[in-house]
């Protein structure tokens, strides 16, 4: 019997483990798939936690819940990849053969990485909200703070999700305004990036959006340290930004387990390298990488994750039939952005298309603004949670398509 | 300055050049110029590198340069204030650093 092995149980693992389920000959294929824990965060949940719009118990299940019958689940520690004789070794010391391998073991938050940001004020003064102890002890810290300088920080540009920390912002501006302390909470911005968001039009939307909420951006900035003695942020070349409360969004790498295996990219941030239109591995024909882990120029987001899903079937069937590769991802990326008071922005792009305004066909819900906060873009949002439970785990097919279109998109300045 | 800028130089909207290969060491003393910098060796090692990984087609990051053991983050700021990884590419004739996502 041959041996398919998924490497993480998150969004995109979980979704290869239901498509694989339904593609492969069972008599012929064995799939397993590895994670250290039977528990399984709805993470685009997490950005909701600090201002009580959801609730803990939203977020979670078990991993299980979501996996085929006929899928073996292993929770352990994947220790690293032999790629050499095609190979995982766990680490109880057990090894697991495969003929075609799938890494999507993820991202997540190394606060450790900058000096000061994990230390006395960690969790007092200084939260992160992309993990659930983050955003669950952030949302206690929120029912009671009074007020003073907010300070939304990315300590990295490449993010996964690089949406959430805007929302985060956006969020914030509401929940003081209908707290009614506003006018007692300065929030400021600070980001790496030369702007609010990568992409200029989309920049510009949001730019528009932060100034009309008395939001201050401060960009260019390349964080250093966290001087908790002092309550600043230290940048590379010594800009500083006071701060009483901080919601950092710490650097994002990829799982200590490539690092292990020697198969991370050269910057140390753990990211795969992958072929960003077939999904393949650099490194092995036999090891394909989806979602978060790769190191492709394409968002770190479950709508990409989803898109790559479709693509990746493809060319892990192909690979077996011993043909050629041809399925190719186009960086699709999909998101919603909330900007509070139940509104929320649509974008849609790709490697190759920036986000632009206009209206994006959406079967369900008809048409839906780009680049613009409206409510039923909100209600897109809050709609998705259901879809990631009942349909993007389980690996049904979404009502949107694979590769990016133009259509309802508007090109030049003709808006 | 202009004299150097010969017509044959293509340049985008935001002063980058167009033809990596056209970039020469006088051109790169040129450039920093005009961002008030003054090339050291030091300054051509983290230009070369810069060259060399654009040619391979590896997508540029601060960090990246921060881990190429040619300077760290701290020194790289100190040799292109400002932006570093906008003026040094600049400098060193390859196209603005696309930040991805």
């Amino acid at each position: 019997m041959k041996s398919l092995v998924i490497l993480g149980a998150g969004t995109a693992g979980t979704m290869m483990a239901n498509k694989l389920h339904h593609a492969l000959n069972p008599v012929e294929w064995r799939i397993t798939i590895v994670d250290r824990d039977n528990v399984h965060y709805y993470q685009p949940g997490f950005l909701f936690i600090p201002f009580g719009l959801y609730q803990p118990e939203d977020v979670v299940r078990p991993r299980t819940d979501f996996l085929p019958k006929g899928v073996t689940f292993i929770p352990q520690e994947v220790d690293r990849i032999d790629g050499n004789h095609d190979q995982v070794i766990l680490s109880n010391g057990q090894t697991l053969h495969y003929e075609v391998l799938v890494v999507a073991t993820g991202a997540e938050v190394v606060p450790e990485e900058t000096e000061g940001m994990k230390a006395e004020l960690w969790y007092k003064d200084i939260f992160d909200f992309y993990t659930f102890e983050g955003s669950t002890q952030l949302a206690k810290k929120l029912q009671n703070w009074q007020g003073g300088n907010l300070v939304i920080n990315l300590a990295e540009t490449l993010i996964k999700c690089p949406v959430a920390p805007l929302e985060f912002t956006f969020l914030a501006d509401a929940f003081f305004e209908d707290k009614g302390i506003r006018d007692k909470v300065n929030i400021t911005y600070v980001t790496p990036l030369s702007g609010a968001f990568t992409k200029p039009k989309a920049t510009a939307m949001l730019s528009t959006l932060l100034d009309e909420k008395k939001i201050k951006v401060v960009p260019d900035f390349y964080l250093a340290r966290v001087d908790n003695e002092r309550k600043v942020l230290v940048s590379y070349d010594e800009q500083e930004v006071p701060f009483d409360l901080l919601v950092t969004v710490p650097v994002n790498k990829g799982s200590k387990m490539v690092e292990r295996s020697g198969l991370g990219d050269e910057d140390g941030l753990n990211f795969m390298p992958t072929d960003k239109y077939t999904l393949q591995a650099k490194k092995f024909d036999n090891v394909f990488v989806i979602g978060d882990a790769t190191n492709i120029p394409a968002s770190k987001a479950g709508s990409v994750a989803h898109f790559e899903g479709e693509i990746l079937l493809e060319n892990v069937l192909s690979y077996i039939q011993g043909e050629a590769l041809e399925a190719r991802f186009d960086g699709h990326s999909n998101c919603f952005i909330e900007t509070g008071h139940g509104k929320a922005a649509l974008i849609d792009f790709n490697y190759e298309t920036e986000p632009l305004p206009g209206k994006f066909p959406w079967p369900l819900l008809g048409p839906m603004d780009l680049l613009k906060p409206t409510r039923l873009n909100h209600v897109g949002k809050l709609a998705f949670k259901w879809v990631y439970w009942h349909m993007l785990l389980t690996g049904k097919t979404l009502p949107v398509p694979t590769h990016m279109s133009m259509s309802g998109k508007i090109k030049e300045e003709t808006v | 300055m202009e004299t150097l800028l010969t017509p044959t130089l293509e340049l985008d909207k935001e002063g980058y050049l167009k033809n990596p290969a056209q970039w020469t060491p006088e051109l790169a003393r040129d450039f920093a110029a005009k961002a008030n910098i003054v090339l050291t060796d030091k300054h051509f090692d983290v230009l070369n590198w810069l060259r060399a990984k654009h040619a391979e087609g590896v997508p540029l990051t601060i960090r990246k340069v921060g881990a190429s053991g040619i300077v760290d983050i701290k020194k790289f700021y100190e040799l292109f204030p400002g932006g570093p990884l906008k003026v040094s590419s600049k400098i060193a004739g390859i196209p603005k650093p696309a930040s991805c996502i």
